[in-house]
């Protein structure tokens, strides 16, 4: 190894630049916040029918009962609540998921809490008969709650590590929907009404599911904001997260718990939507830098960004029918993906 | 009473008993190095010392009160470990890897502050890191990283300071330089630095208290110069030596037999163990 003299840099002080690099990740949230409201205006106003602005304006503000009025107040309005809801939860859980198993391409889906939540909802369905959507939403938190348990219990209690955390749960996906497809096959019926579903639609969103499932993804983004200064120093190995006086079991249950209610959340609402927590979390970490702190809130403004746009795309494209989400997104993003991370490593804010 | 002790532990992992009772203080202010051979448990003790490992029967002090019992945070304010395996997240400064040593005096409403700001480059000066700020961890030498570490861990602002193998995978001259830094650290900031170390020619030089450390028992502690002997380098490392004046500091230095003056004499050196 040769002694390399570190290059000199210019004599500005520290201070200054990491002052500057704080304005400027403030300054880059704020404009992504400009941007999904552009998307939100864009998720109301764009639709299978093509409704002109001033009539959206005059149905969402001065409603009269008019066709149109009722497609932009009962179906637009909660379905863009619902893009930003789960667009807000899948971002997080994956950023969370990411930091926790210290593998940048974990997806929230790697605790088999997906795998849960489809598990009970096909069981709900085809079992028990339970047909409407908001009668879903608890069998689904129920599957994520105790898929996300048994997963921890299996990566070890005492010495969970992420390595045997996220083998647990590739083993309890897999396993679960092996059963999902068994029952699938067997009941046609079930089948057929869990197409939509397993496929990650916003189409279904009504006020009822939103107003379900927003406190569980509220409760999540309060603990993921908890755990965010232990989270990095997780990044740094146990050892020395532990020697710089963080709680790792406490932060490993309470990220747990934070994945159950925002996965669990997003998948009763909406089916397992894949790839947004992946790839939102893992673009902004380009973009961020490693800090947990910065990534939690750009990934929860992205991600709906992501979601919401896609599903508007989704609706204009196919008209007059629509493209489900589940399958925007990955057609999109798989792309756009792909280029950005071959030109790994962009200009680091 | 001295700030950190062990007292009778007798530490293991899982079934696998490594030390019993064990009792072992760390002089205050003294640049202690742990040494032994593969496996005799050295940082094993390290580990329970810095709360890593908790022994399974018998207590560590820190400060007069079980380490296990007190709260994580206020442990971390008082004692800093450096591990041997320490992950520098992808795309990291340098900087902002040092910023990451004040995680035990900032909570949720107390974030980053102009104090933690000063002691951050403190720390980088005092590891000659500071040009580096800006640069990325995962483009260093081996040498500079483990100055980031130690920044780190200095950032922590802890008067004792536990190093498990930190010269380990570094080239000769970066031993040294790190080396260096240690002794540097303990007589100009006053720290207690608790090491351990491979080489017993490392240890000999620069610990001002050595304990030396086989089968989980301590075999002899002391200062270098009265505890490194060809009698107790046969005994712990079983190996036979000399040991002779280190020209250029005048501590001792183990130079290893020739391959022939030791052949006949192994076996009996097994035997005496």
């Amino acid at each position: 190894m040769l002694v390399q003299s570190p290059p000199r840099q210019s004599a500005e002080p520290r201070p200054a630049t990491v002052r500057k690099r704080q304005t400027l990740r403030a300054a880059g949230l704020l404009a992504a916040v400009g941007v999904l409201l552009l998307v939100c205006v864009a998720s109301i106003a764009v639709g299978a029918k093509a409704i002109p602005l001033g009539e959206v304006w005059h149905g969402l503000f001065h409603p009269t009962g008019t066709g149109d009025d009722v497609i932009v107040r009962d179906v637009r309005v909660p379905r863009t609540l619902m893009g930003v809801l789960v667009g807000v939860a899948l971002g997080l859980s994956g950023a969370v998921m990411q930091a926790l198993t210290r593998n940048p391409m974990a997806e929230p889906g790697l605790l088999g809490v997906n795998a849960g939540a489809s598990a009970a909802v096909v069981s709900a369905i085809s079992f028990l008969g339970i047909t409407s959507l908001t009668g879903y939403v608890w069998f689904a938190f129920l599957g994520a709650a105790v898929v996300s348990v048994v997963v921890y219990v299996l990566g070890g209690t005492r010495g969970a590590n992420p390595v045997r955390l996220a083998l647990a749960g590739t083993a309890a996906t897999f396993a679960l929907y092996g059963y999902v497809n068994a029952v699938q096959l067997l009941d046609s019926a079930a089948l057929d009404r869990l197409r939509f579903w397993t496929v990650g639609s916003l189409a279904g969103a009504d006020l009822e599911t939103v107003g379900k499932v927003w406190p569980f993804i509220a409760a999540g983004v309060v603990l993921t904001l908890l755990i965010a200064r232990p989270l990095n120093a997780m990044e740094m190995g146990d050892d020395t997260a532990r020697a710089l006086g963080a709680h790792l079991t406490r932060t490993r249950v309470l990220a747990m718990v934070a994945i159950t209610l925002l996965c669990g959340a997003a998948t009763a609402a909406c089916g397992p939507i894949v790839f947004v927590g992946l790839m939102v979390p893992y673009l902004v970490r380009t973009l961020t830098g490693p800090d947990v702190r910065w990534i939690l809130p750009y990934a929860a403004v992205l991600a709906p960004v992501l979601l919401l746009g896609s599903d508007v795309l989704g609706r204009v494209v196919a008209r007059p029918s629509e493209l489900q989400v589940g399958i925007v997104t990955a057609l999109v993003g798989g792309p756009v993906f792909i280029h950005l991370v071959r030109r790994k490593r962009m200009a680091q804010l | 009473m001295q700030r950190l002790s062990a007292e009778s532990v007798t530490l293991a992992y899982e079934q696998r008993v490594i030390a019993r009772d064990l009792s072992v203080e760390i002089p205050d202010n003294s640049f202690t190095v742990i040494v032994g051979p593969n496996a005799c448990g050295k940082s094993t003790l390290l580990r329970a010392l810095s709360r890593m490992l908790k022994p399974t029967e018998g207590r560590v002090l820190l400060d007069g009160q079980t380490i296990h019992s007190m709260p994580a945070k206020k442990v971390a304010r008082t004692l800093g470990l450096l591990p041997q395996s320490s992950i520098a997240p992808d795309g990291i400064t340098v900087a902002d890897l040092v910023a990451r040593g004040r995680y035990p005096h900032q909570g949720l409403l107390r974030q980053w502050s102009p104090e933690d700001e000063r002691i951050v480059q403190e720390s980088m000066a005092a590891t000659g890191v500071a040009e580096l700020g800006e640069r990325y961890v995962d483009e260093l030498s081996g040498g500079q990283r483990q100055r980031v570490w130690i920044a780190m861990a200095l950032a922590q602002q802890t008067p004792l300071l536990l190093l498990d193998e930190p010269t380990t995978f570094l080239d000769i001259q970066h031993q040294i330089d790190v080396l260096d830094l240690c002794a540097e650290l303990h007589e100009t900031q006053g720290r207690t630095l608790v090491a351990v170390l491979h080489d017993l020619n490392h240890a000999a030089r620069y610990a001002t208290h050595l304990i030396a450390v086989r089968d989980g028992e301590i075999v002899a502690e002391g200062p270098p110069s009265e505890v490194v002997t060809a009698e107790l380098v046969e005994k712990v490392f079983g190996l036979r030596c000399q040991v002779i004046d280190d020209p250029e500091t005048g501590t001792p230095l183990v130079v290893p037999a020739a391959r022939a003056a030791r052949r006949p004499q192994e076996p009996a050196a097994v035997q005496q163990v």
